[in-house]
């Protein structure tokens, strides 16, 4: 297969005074072109800080300290600020959470898609308005030529949103990285953000890393899922295949967690306790304390388990039998 | 923006007006000028031609609406001492202040800001660190102390800059400037330090905190994330987000540095408004200070009105239609 982006044993720590956090402890995944990878997991379980280390975006006291990230075979940890600068916003780009505060407040709409376009493209100012006419119209925006001139606050959320997704696709990158895009949104402009971001990757076949809490919104975009807990992939699969038959007890959690699966005067099944924090993880599988599952052996790391050719899981008693 | 602008003329007509009152009741308590003003000598009808003659004779409320019948016509009265009008009194001694008080805020801007820059930019560095205690002395130094000092090190010890007066001046629009020479330029550079200092300690600091509020922000990000340079994401950026706190304080300080001044200029021997107010203040003379005050108060309010139109044309939300 040939990855656009291919993710190898990634360890991104923060040092931070109480301690080191290992807020991204080796993981591995691969993107190809046109494809989408849905990076799932609950707050804090390092799948941001994933994003952001691809994009060479993590911010003291977090560190890069181990791995490789290849983008179509170069290794972005290897280079300079400069090379890097150079591939973010053009082959590599990032959409953000909150649509509300991923745009400068007090520039104007079109100077920051011109910048965008100049940061990477010799053209003329006249030319690269232009480009950012057609790439809001591209997104959906209602008579872009005047809303150039308008200032985010004068847009709603998901107009915002718009506009970000058309400044990150300006230079019809290889990868996207979206960190849960729609979450701050209305369902119904989830539902279309969606819906154009998936057109428009598969348009330019560009590899999508879709990093969300959601789990009934990558079921319908992505075509693999990685499943991340405290900093680690602890399931990952054909999307079918870890939907229908979740290995790993907290995915199967994660499912159970999601109000359309229950049956109505049932009570909403619900995964107990929280998050551990990073600094205090227990040994072995860090899902233990969380799980029904677990005993004395998952005091021990957990091995990565084949359950079939495409989807492993990290589990010593998981969910379905997994042939050894 | 009309609505607005009237509106606000309106509350500044007010607020003037209750100004004159207090100023004219205030400057009544301190002292009877007639002590001082007339010679002992005097006989006693002597003594009452000439406080008939300075309209002292009059109960308060009688001089009170007799100094706004003059105000209205653009007299604030005739100084005791010169026996000239208190306003062109004024007017002679402004140029000098004024030029004093704008070279000093310009450099609180040119030096002040730069150095909150680096110190946000670098909270941790040794320079960054030494640059914020060193705006502690700034802020907490006494002027008149920081004066003599410069004057001891500088006129003094070295022999590098002349400690008094205005040096050599030059005409523009019929104004002696010291500005325009390269002797009244030297003359000038030890007060304007010495009145700029507590504004440089001011602005750094407001810049410094600017920065680091909204360096974490999204929108600082998600620039970064478009490729941009260094520079372009702080020069623009986080620059123009910052500049609306610092325009305030600047604007507002410009009056007080105006105001305040009067410590500097009697340090340096500076022929300004503030030597003018401390000489009149001495012998009680009633129409230069009334006079002096109006003008302080008319300056503050005109230039609360220019940040406030500045502010607009920074923050693209603030809509001035909307505030009281």
């Amino acid at each position: 297969m040939n990855a656009t982006i291919e993710v190898r044993n990634l360890r991104t720590h923060f040092f931070t005074r109480a301690g080191v956090l290992k807020a991204v402890d080796d993981v591995s995944f691969s993107v190809a072109r046109g494809q989408v990878l849905g990076l799932v997991g609950e707050s804090g379980s390092g799948k941001s800080v994933t994003g952001f280390s691809i994009i060479g975006l993590v911010d003291p006291p977090g560190r890069v300290v181990g791995g490789s990230i290849l983008y179509q075979g170069r290794d972005l940890a290897k280079l300079s600020e400069r090379e890097m600068r150079s591939l973010r916003g053009d082959r590599i780009a990032m959409i953000f959470q909150d649509p509300m505060m991923t745009l400068n407040p007090v520039l104007r709409v079109d100077t920051q898609m011109i910048e965008a376009i100049q940061a990477h493209a010799k053209v003329s100012r006249a030319e690269a308005r232009t480009r950012s006419r057609d790439a809001l119209g591209m997104v959906g925006i209602p008579s872009p030529e005047e809303r150039l001139e308008s200032y985010p606050h004068q847009f709603s959320g998901g107009m915002r949103q718009r506009v970000a997704i058309a400044i990150a696709l300006l230079h019809n990158p290889d990868l996207l990285i979206a960190d849960e895009p729609t979450t701050a949104l209305d369902v119904t402009i989830q539902a279309q953000i969606l819906a154009e971001v998936q057109k428009l990757a598969a348009d330019y076949g560009t590899a999508l890393i879709w990093i969300t809490h959601d789990l009934s919104v990558i079921a319908g975009l992505a075509d693999r899922i990685a499943v991340m807990y405290a900093g680690r992939i602890v399931e990952f699969g054909e999307a079918a295949s870890v939907l229908d038959s979740p290995v790993h007890p907290y995915t199967n959690g994660l499912i159970g967690s999601v109000p359309s699966r229950n049956k109505r005067g049932e009570r909403l099944r619900q995964i107990p306790g929280m998050t551990p924090s990073l600094l205090t993880l227990p040994p072995g599988c860090a899902f233990r304390t969380r799980c029904a599952r677990a005993d004395a052996t998952c005091e021990q790391e957990p091995p990565e388990g084949t359950v079939s050719p495409d989807h492993v899981a990290r589990c010593f008693h998981p969910m379905i039998a997994v042939p050894a | 923006m009309l609505t607005w602008l009237v509106r606000r003329l309106i509350q500044a007509l007010f607020v003037v007006l209750a100004m004159t009152v207090i100023v004219f009741i205030g400057v009544h308590i301190i002292g009877n000028p007639v002590d001082i003003l007339i010679s002992p000598e005097a006989d006693q009808a002597e003594r009452a031609r000439i406080i008939a003659n300075l309209g002292l004779d009059q109960p308060l409320w009688r001089q009170y609406l007799v100094f706004l019948n003059g105000a209205l016509h653009g007299d604030l009265g005739r100084s005791f001492v010169f026996n000239e009008p208190a306003l062109k009194l004024i007017a002679g001694r402004m140029p000098a202040t004024m030029e004093l008080a704008v070279t000093a805020v310009l450099m609180s801007v040119v030096i002040g800001v730069p150095l909150g820059l680096y110190a946000g930019l670098k909270p941790n560095g040794l320079l960054g660190r030494t640059i914020m205690a060193g705006s502690i002395l700034g802020f907490s130094l006494p002027t008149f102390w920081v004066g003599l000092m410069l004057i001891m090190v500088f006129a003094v010890q070295l022999g590098w800059l002349p400690s008094t007066g205005r040096g050599q001046t030059a005409a523009l629009f019929g104004v002696q400037w010291s500005f325009l020479t390269w002797d009244g330029l030297r003359h000038m550079a030890m007060p304007a330090l010495n009145l700029s200092l507590f504004n440089i300690s001011l602005v750094l600091r407001l810049t410094r905190a600017g920065v680091r509020e909204t360096l974490p922000m999204d929108f600082i990000k998600f620039a970064r994330a478009k490729g941009l340079s260094p520079a372009r994401v702080i020069f623009v950026h986080v620059l123009k987000n910052i500049m609306i706190p610092v325009v305030t304080v600047v604007g507002l300080e410009l009056g007080s540095t105006i105001a305040f001044a009067v410590v500097t200029e009697s340090v340096f021997a500076w022929p300004g408004m503030g030597k003018l107010i401390i000489d009149s203040i001495n012998v009680l003379d009633r129409p230069v200070i009334v006079a002096y005050l109006m003008m302080i108060v008319l300056l503050f309010i005109t230039i609360n009105l220019l940040v406030d139109i500045l502010y607009t044309m920074l923050d693209p939300r603030v809509r001035l239609e909307t505030k009281g």
